[in-house]
């Protein structure tokens, strides 16, 4: 099985995207002639030309808007949002247009547009730069949300998305780009519907997602040493959820910790523990718990940054508390 | 000083046998704790104690046969002192050993007797009472944590005391006890709050298991149970079961068609809006949280018989009494042969999920012989429904002294003419109405028809809004 990386499954992505379907085409900041600020698409405009791979103004509104327009127009664009913290900028043309014109129009119109951004933080970039906003998204009826947490999805998420009549936001979160393993050639076929338990346990669920599942993992290495064994959840789909998995997991388990790197209030862990309280309350035999970044803009130093951040330490912590008490 | 009595066990039963109790000298007693196992010849009944107070003396032994009405234990009332208690017991037995005089007299001798008790006002229906504490310490109750009965939600200061915390106990525990039959609030919490694993230490530590009848608390000359308890008895055999269920069936049957009059009506119900309600609500739901259309005809029956009153009762000596609440009696049939009705209490205040799980939790405990004995004295109506059966309507006999029985049968799709008037195939149900003509006549009957019919044409009408809250299970 060859080696190789988030990143480079992305590219591989994205090149059969590109050979397979001709109303395919990319476009966004330097995704082009430098070859996409997170090397994505590297070497994606010397293979397939410029009318397919397209560097944009220096507008997410307007360059979002016109990947939306392209789309009605019988395109299949990627819109690659340098990262989530400059969406905003796109916000009503994401939420607005894209969102809700299907709707709107009584069918008549769909966006099959698929918008891909960079998120989350751990690089020092700093409170402007380091947004975890996936959440945001995911409360907007009329998108679908994914996050991809290992090369297998990195690589397969973008086909679906791509078939999918309705817009699909794809989140990356930018740790993830040099994580390396294993990918079968060729890559296995994924879905963009269902959560996937990446670790089997009996004693808690940990629910996650994007560039917290590493840290989930990890922090699951260690309470198996502790001897409790956690089974991790990577939920994939943001929006809509696939509460059947988690379910099924907390019933066995009866214990539940969501690890989620958006800000505690409002965040996408909470709407996980809404669910299973509603769905799952006579199963649980302690209050569902979360671990999210502090209720802090991200702060730059480094030091600090790791304070915030649901890191592996913190998870275990939890999980132990979980076990232990009331 | 309190008499606990054997309740009734149903109409048609006169008397049980004790098989074990479930609690001991100095345990209190909440309202609605089941305190004993009687035994009938349809089943093991849990026994509910609806007084609360402190067990003081345990009056009957298990494998005795005891009629209806026949003293099982004494309670100490709350604010009454193991002594007090004594004296009470001891002068209440001498009068009975005297004969009786008159009742008044009786009650007047037995009062005579008991202290006082301190100022403190009655308590309000659920309100909780601390346990006595009496001056002589009694034999100790197993040391637990809390060792308080719950607040019901009575005011603190009506009580006459502080109030007490509500037990921590995590929903999983709470619906594990249950289904074991334990109480919650008995089980040892050493973390404070009451977790799957104290539930299955409490199990494994037997804490279900008759407790032997201790030692009388105070000296009581020629205590009636003195002894240690000989222990559960064992239950009759399948075949003993099946003949005495049969005769019970039989009595039970040909009174009914000797005394009630029947009348006998029947409605076909349109039921593709109740059906589709039903898709759209269970649609994504996983197959053991799915609403069954059982629910939602009980339901029907239950609000229509808010407006019919009539229906939902018992003929006594002569005269309708109408019932303290809709508690419908469910049909259901045992695998061994025979029949049992058990009440869904206030099935007309439940909501469709709820009354699901309290169905399936009902239908399970009937079948494995595990009612409760106000499940059995308390339908005010019967509903049977044949349709999983196959049979396309049931027209039913009244259960004495009840007046009236619902009958359903399969949910199928017929030839019916719609409002324009064309041939289309709907799915449709036949619903029956046996009544009791003492009681009421056929045209009240057939109101009551036309309400299930209509309630179950507009099935929003029926429960609470899309998304339910998840309603505490009933205690």
């Amino acid at each position: 099985m060859p080696a190789t990386s988030y990143r480079e499954a992305l590219r591989a992505a994205h090149r059969e995207a590109l050979q397979r379907d001709a109303r395919v085409f990319v476009m966004g900041e330097d995704v082009g002639r430098y070859g996409g600020s997170y090397a994505v698409t590297k070497g994606l405009l010397e293979e397939f030309g410029e009318a397919r791979v397209r560097d944009t103004p220096l507008s997410e509104l307007g360059f979002v808007g016109a990947g939306i327009g392209a789309a009605m127009g019988g395109m299949r664009p990627i819109v690659e949002v340098m990262t989530v913290n400059f969406s905003l900028l796109a916000l009503d043309a994401i939420v607005n247009t894209a969102a809700a014109l299907r709707h709107m129009s009584g069918g008549q119109f769909g966006v099959p547009v698929v918008i891909r951004m960079a998120t989350g933080a751990g690089r020092q970039l700093a409170a402007q730069h380091s947004h975890s906003l996936e959440v945001w998204y995911a409360h907007v009826p009329g998108l679908k949300v994914l996050a991809p947490a290992t090369l297998a999805d990195a690589r397969g998420m973008l086909w679906p998305a791509l078939q999918d009549p309705d817009p699909v936001l794809i989140f990356e979160h930018a740790q993830l780009y040099n994580l390396e393993g294993d990918l079968p050639d060729p890559a296995p076929v994924v879905d963009i519907s269902r959560a996937a338990v990446r670790r089997a346990g009996d004693d808690v669920t940990i629910v996650t997602y994007g560039g917290s599942l590493p840290r989930a993992l990890a922090a699951a290495g260690t309470l198996a040493e502790q001897g409790i064994a956690a089974e991790v959840i990577d939920l994939r789909v943001l929006r809509p959820l696939d509460m059947a998995t988690v379910l099924a997991s907390v019933r066995k388990t009866h214990r539940v910790l969501v690890v989620d790197e958006g800000w505690r209030t409002g965040s996408l862990a909470g709407e996980v523990m809404a669910r299973v309280a509603e769905e799952a309350f006579y199963d649980l035999d302690a209050p569902p718990a979360r671990v999210c970044s502090e209720e802090v803009p991200i702060p730059y130093a480094k030091h600090m940054e790791e304070a915030a951040l649901p890191l592996p330490p913190k998870i275990v912590a939890a999980a132990r508390a979980l076990r232990q008490s009331a | 000083m309190i008499e606990f009595r054997l309740p009734s066990l149903g109409s048609d039963m006169d008397d049980g046998t004790l098989v074990e109790w479930r609690v001991r000298p100095g345990d209190v007693v909440k309202k609605g704790q089941v305190v004993a196992v009687v035994d009938t010849t349809k089943a093991a009944i849990d026994v509910e104690c609806w007084d609360e107070g402190v067990v003081h003396l345990l009056l009957a032994e298990p494998g005795t046969r005891l009629p209806v009405g026949a003293p099982l234990a004494i309670l100490r009332a709350p604010g009454e002192t193991v002594a007090d208690a004594d004296r009470a017991w001891a002068a209440a037995r001498a009068l009975k050993a005297a004969g009786p005089t008159t009742a008044a007299e009786a009650q007047r001798a037995a009062q005579a007797v008991v202290p006082p008790a301190p100022a403190m006002p009655p308590p309000a229906p659920g309100a909780t009472v601390p346990p006595a504490r009496p001056a002589s310490t009694p034999a100790p109750s197993p040391a637990r944590t809390p060792a308080v009965p719950p607040a019901a939600g009575a005011t603190p200061a009506a009580a006459g005391a502080s109030p007490t915390p509500r037990p921590r106990i995590s929903p999983l525990a709470r619906r594990v006890a249950r289904e074991h039959h334990l109480d919650p609030a008995r089980i040892p919490a050493p973390r404070g709050v009451v977790q799957l694993e104290d539930v299955q230490a409490a199990l494994r530590a037997g804490l279900a298991a008759s407790p032997a009848v201790g030692p009388a608390v105070a000296a009581t000359p020629a205590g009636p149970t003195a002894g240690p308890a000989a222990g559960p008895v064992a239950p009759p055999t399948p075949a003993q079961r099946a003949r005495a269920m049969r005769q019970t069936i039989a009595a039970a049957m040909a009174r009914s068609k000797r005394e009630i009059p029947h009348y006998y009506l029947s409605e076909e119900i349109e039921f593709a809006q109740a059906a589709q309600w039903l898709a759209a609500r269970n649609a994504g739901l996983p197959p053991a949280q799915r609403l069954l259309p059982a629910a939602l005809l009980l339901k029907a029956v239950a609000l229509s018989l808010r407006r019919y009153p009539e229906f939902n009762g018992f003929w006594r000596e002569g005269a309708f009494v109408a019932g303290s609440g809709v508690h419908v009696g469910v049909a259901v049939s045992l695998r061994e042969g025979g029949l049992v009705a058990p009440a869904l209490h206030d099935a007309d205040r439940l909501d469709i999920a709820t009354l699901t799980r309290s169905l399936l939790d009902l239908v399970k405990r009937t079948r494995a012989g595990a009612l409760r004995s106000s499940e059995l004295a308390d339908p005010t109506i019967t509903v049977t429904n044949l349709g999983d059966q196959g049979v396309a309507s049931v027209f039913g006999v009244i259960y004495p002294p009840q007046v009236a029985l619902v009958g359903f049968g399969r949910i199928a799709p017929r030839p019916w003419v719609d409002e324009a008037g064309r041939l289309v195939a709907a799915p449709l149900l036949t619903a029956t109405l046996a009544a009791d003509h003492r009681a009421s006549d056929g045209h009240r009957g057939a109101l009551l028809l036309a309400a299930i019919r209509a309630a179950l044409q507009e099935p929003e009408s029926l429960g609470a809004p899309w998304q339910d809250a998840p309603a505490r299970p009933q205690e």
